[in-house]
């Protein structure tokens, strides 16, 4: 690091400020999506009035964040009350800095990478720094003094020490195909060719070589980011609002973000770890040579196909939500200790023979 | 009460359940995105009501001369007791109704004074947007504004 030049420094910041500016635009937008998206599937029509398809919805919904009168009840303890959302949402932004969104790229001497920091443990990093979320949500139930807010952080943490078990061992199964825990390799190591069916290659996809294993880490991603259908940290019809029941104003919208962003960097790690990251989609290489470019455009398509994938299952999260109701608590636990753990140990073995028999 | 649903062997695996559940929702989404959907959005379209419809009252007037000739028919028959008129005789010895009010906070919009009226005098128009910031009772000057076409 000694030898970094005024220029790898730019870059360096540039790739932050990018990163965030994306990450700072997904609640605004997904708050969008999820409210028309709910609405059409409900045969409603959803906020349609401010700006065209009631895109500027979400700006006046910021202003009023903004302008909302910030109490802090009498009751609560106040650093802790007002240190939670902020405990909550800085973990889900440092998330996504090991994600890749394009290959390295080779720029002369130099090359450059498509995310903030290329780590040799992304992988490790993101399960180490998703895990300290849970703090935030705890410390808001707990300085509330509130027996909801409580009640919906005890939940909560039951539910992510839970599902983090069967998430961890899923992810196992992609680790020991494509032995690494840098993101930016496994990735690479998805662009191999699984099966040639006559014109049709099927990639090294970690859906194609770990269904198992994608259903597992699919289901467990929905309960670490406290999305429906296991969102009973919040069960508004059980514990009013659960955690975020004394949080009003900007606090309450920085949780609302927290949540939003969590799910990005779910959806960035399903399709990084499981549908190819920022392989190409099917026919965009064709693309590629028909227009001739070169290692730019390569880079440019590359992040489209990664975020055309993250755009799906940002959508497949708000699919889910809107087609299936919570979970009973004890079905929750049921889910998690009986059927997901036993599966996912189940996947490592699979994986561990079929790799002992060359399949994969 | 216990009620046991009877569970096939598939169902107990969630999966294609919620695949089933999931290929609903997007059969709605899509009808609804490219379809158009049963809102209609009100103050640019509204709904069509009937010429039937019975909605805010007026009286009718020919050649700007109320049809009402006092004879307290609609009070007598109405059943919420919203109609209030004092009569009075003009100049040429016709019973007119010097105050003629209508309590629109009583009114149960049944239309009988409509039907009891032998002047074709009250009416009730089509016009149902009729909520305001505070009570009303409806002055015969108020009612005398031709709103319908009945």
């Amino acid at each position: 690091m000694s030898s970094m030049t005024l220029l790898d420094w730019a870059i360096l910041v540039g790739k932050c400020v990018i990163t965030t500016l994306i990450m700072l635009q997904i609640a605004p937008i997904m708050a969008w999506v999820e409210r028309r998206g709910s609405a059409l599937m409900q045969n409603r029509l959803g906020p349609n009035r401010i700006g065209p398809f009631g895109l500027l919805q979400s700006l006046c919904d910021g202003v009023k964040f903004i302008f909302k009168e910030d109490p802090v009840p009498g009751h609560v303890n106040a650093f802790y009350y007002v240190l939670a959302p902020l405990v909550s949402l800085v973990p889900a932004f440092m998330t996504f800095a090991v994600i890749p969104w394009a290959a390295p790229l080779e720029l002369g001497d130099r090359t450059i990478t498509f995310q903030v920091a290329n780590l040799n443990v992304g992988l490790l990093y993101i399960f180490a720094i998703a895990s300290l979320g849970v703090y935030g949500i705890i410390m808001a139930g707990w300085a509330s003094n509130n027996k909801y807010s409580l009640l919906g952080s005890l939940r909560s943490s039951c539910q992510m020490i839970s599902y983090e078990l069967s998430m961890g061992l899923s992810v196992v199964g992609i680790l020991m195909v494509f032995s690494s825990v840098n993101l930016t390799d496994i990735a690479l190591a998805q662009g191999q060719t699984l099966l040639q069916l006559g014109p049709v290659a099927i990639p090294k996809w970690g859906f194609f070589v770990q269904p198992l294993g994608f259903l597992i880490f699919c289901t467990a991603a929905f309960a670490e980011t406290n999305r429906l259908p296991f969102d009973l940290p919040e069960g508004e019809s059980e514990i009013v609002a659960g955690y975020h029941l004394e949080y009003g104003s900007m606090k309450f919208a920085v949780f609302m973000m927290a949540e939003y962003v969590n799910m990005f960097t779910a959806s960035g790690l399903m399709a990084t770890l499981y549908f190819g990251g920022f392989q190409l989609l099917p026919g965009m290489s064709q693309l590629h040579e028909a227009i001739g470019g070169g290692a730019g455009i390569m880079a440019a398509l590359q992040a489209a196909s990664f975020f055309a994938k993250v755009a799906f299952f940002m959508w497949f999260f708000v699919w889910v939500r809107w087609t299936l109701p919570r979970f009973r608590y004890d079905q929750l636990m049921d889910l998690g200790w009986k059927v997901m753990l036993p599966l996912s140990l189940l996947n490592i073995f699979l994986t561990g023979a079929l790799m002992y028999a060359k399949v994969i | 009460m216990l009620i046991k649903n009877k569970t096939g062997f598939f169902q107990r695996f969630y999966l294609v359940e919620i695949l089933k559940g999931l290929a609903i929702t997007k059969k709605h989404f899509l009808k609804n995105l490219f379809g158009k959907t049963v809102t209609i959005q009100y103050p640019e379209e509204r709904r069509q009501y009937s010429d039937r419809f019975r909605g805010m009252h007026y009286i009718k007037a020919t050649n700007g001369v109320e049809n009402c000739t006092a004879c307290m028919l609609c009070p007598t028959v109405c059943p919420a007791e919203c109609i209030h008129i004092v009569a009075g005789e003009r100049p040429d010895k016709e019973k007119y109704p010097v105050k003629f009010e209508i309590d629109v906070l009583r009114c149960c919009f049944c239309g009988m004074c409509e039907e009891a009226c032998p002047k074709d005098a009250i009416k009730l128009s089509t016009i149902y947007e009729m909520s305001v910031a505070q009570r009303t009772v409806y002055t015969k000057d108020y009612l005398l504004e031709q709103r319908g076409n009945k």
